[in-house]
């Protein structure tokens, strides 16, 4: 008969098997949920990269600490695609960043990097920066354009270069884990080593001491300052409901704009002869724009296609587009804004010179 | 006394903060799906058909960019929508048309194939219509659904 001591044996024996095989396999596959759920659409499911960049690069995990990915999965980057992940907690983050850490190389554990500063000549490390490193992260840190594996870069080139002037990159990144990227190099991207391009660790201290002044750098304009236009532009025709729709088609044309259709809105979802003839749609397309946005968000489909709406209520007809600038303020993306911008001053003069 | 306060001051204070909390981050939707666009369009349309939505149009926007002379992987957008709750929209809410109807991005990225759509939930953002808030949030459920189903097949 089974005594209080075979009891105890066995739930102690049942708690080490939950503790170090059960327990585990639960955090992977948390560590799987969350980052399936929030990383692989842009950083691949095998962290190859696609729309953001790859993570699964042995000399990347070699060279950040936990500290730089926890930042960037917080912060974000501002602008660049990346968002700040703010509403995971902290156990959820330190689980993703545990699954990350699975593409290091084998054996290896996250490293412990310095957090003091590195100690340099700005003005010399200016100098170098301009010879060596602005040709890909820009003149002023701004990092490579455009996003996108399909439509911006070829597959076996896997990562744009980075913003270094990112407010998320420089609150993320310790002065130790920059110099070692510039001493090491970062094997499978464009990033080579400084010290084999025959630069000395003074050189490279003072690339450091130069990366970080870009924090006192004008940024672009910030996301946030879209998010307070209206979601729709709109304007009334004086004219009938024809006429405004044959205006509308002369001003797409005039704008350079393909038509692709114009019908009822309800046109797919009416029975044929039913269709609500007060609300119309006019589907247009600009593909030399379009083929530039998808360069620099391949996300952009969202805007299209480029349509007017006609609203006829009480004999009056009004004319609305979305309003590419206030959409463009959940993409994090400041290229796209400046797209948005271009955009929302073609639909403006659409709507103008057909309602004028 | 104590309750009265309670209700009285703490909760309006909690509301307010409540209400005062940033919009979630997720205003985009998107998933990767580990097979080829070409399988991975037509699994697409039956998650919006297994969750009820008609599928109204798709446009092949890389035949237009290839027609256009541009060279392009696949990319399509796929608007769906219920009927009712379509011509509800039209009659009762036109301002929301340019929004309308609902829609998925898909696109090819080699072997792997990505859906996004916005998220629903930005509609109360962007118009601020107490009313529909049940709406937009049965969409949001109901996308985010499609796109789980659509990456997990």
């Amino acid at each position: 008969m089974p005594t209080l001591y075979h009891h105890s044996l066995f739930g102690a024996a049942l708690l080490l098997t939950l503790t170090f095989f059960v327990a585990p396999t639960m955090a992977s596959q948390d560590g799987a949920r969350l980052y399936n759920r929030h990383c692989a659409a842009c950083h691949g499911s095998e962290g190859t990269g696609g729309v953001g960049v790859p993570l699964a690069l042995p000399d990347f995990l070699d060279a950040v600490d936990d500290d730089f990915l926890r930042k960037t999965i917080r912060l974000g980057r501002p602008g660049r695609v990346m968002p700040a992940f703010r509403l995971l907690n902290d156990a959820e983050v330190d689980t993703l960043i545990k699954y990350i850490r699975r593409w290091a190389q084998a054996g290896a554990s996250a490293p412990t990097i310095e957090r003091s500063a590195v100690k340099g000549d700005t003005e010399h490390g200016a100098k170098l920066y301009a010879q060596y490193c602005a040709s890909c992260h820009g003149l002023h840190g701004e990092g490579g354009h455009g996003t996108g594996v399909t439509f911006s870069r070829p597959r076996d080139l896997p990562v744009l270069a980075p913003a270094l002037n990112n407010p998320g990159f420089l609150a993320a990144a310790s002065d130790a884990m920059i110099k070692t990227t510039l001493m090491r190099g970062r094997q499978g991207t464009p990033m080579q080593s400084f010290l084999k391009q025959g630069l000395k660790e003074q050189d490279i201290d003072d690339l450091v001491a130069y990366v970080r002044t870009f924090k006192h750098e004008s940024l672009p304009d910030p996301v946030q300052s879209v998010a307070d236009e209206p979601a729709v532009i709109v304007r009334t025709s004086p004219y009938d409901m024809d006429r405004t729709v044959e205006r509308l088609k002369e001003a797409i044309g005039g704008a350079n704009m393909r038509l692709i259709r114009t019908e009822s809105f309800d046109q797919t979802f009416s029975e044929e002869g039913k269709e609500n003839k007060h609300h119309i749609v006019i589907d247009s397309c600009d593909f030399n724009f379009l083929n530039q946005a998808l360069k620099i968000d391949p996300r952009v489909g969202l805007f299209l296609p480029c349509r007017f709406t006609l609203d006829e209520r009480d004999g009056k007809v009004s004319v609305s587009t979305i309003n590419p600038k206030r959409l463009s303020a959940i993409f994090n993306n400041t290229e796209l804004n400046r797209l948005c911008d271009k955009m929302y001053h073609v639909y403006e003069g659409i709507l103008e010179e057909a309602t004028f | 006394m104590k309750h009265r306060t309670l209700r009285l001051v703490f909760l309006p204070w909690l509301a307010t903060l409540l209400l005062a909390l940033p919009v979630r981050a997720d205003e985009l939707l998107m998933v990767r799906a580990e097979r080829p666009f070409t399988d991975a369009i037509g699994d697409l349309q039956i998650a919006i058909q297994d969750h009820g939505y008609q599928v109204a149009r798709i446009q092949r926007v890389d035949v237009g960019l290839a027609s256009g002379g541009y060279t392009t992987a696949e990319y399509r957008l796929v608007f769906f929508g219920k009927p009712e709750e379509m011509r509800d929209m039209e009659e009762h809410y036109p301002e929301l048309l340019p929004y309308l109807p609902l829609k998925i991005v898909i696109f090819a990225e080699g072997n792997s194939t990505l859906a996004l759509a916005y998220n629903p939930a930005i509609l109360q953002t962007f118009f601020k219509i107490d009313a529909l808030q049940p709406r937009f949030r049965h969409w949001e459920n109901d996308i985010r659904e499609i796109l789980d189903q659509f990456a997990a097949q």
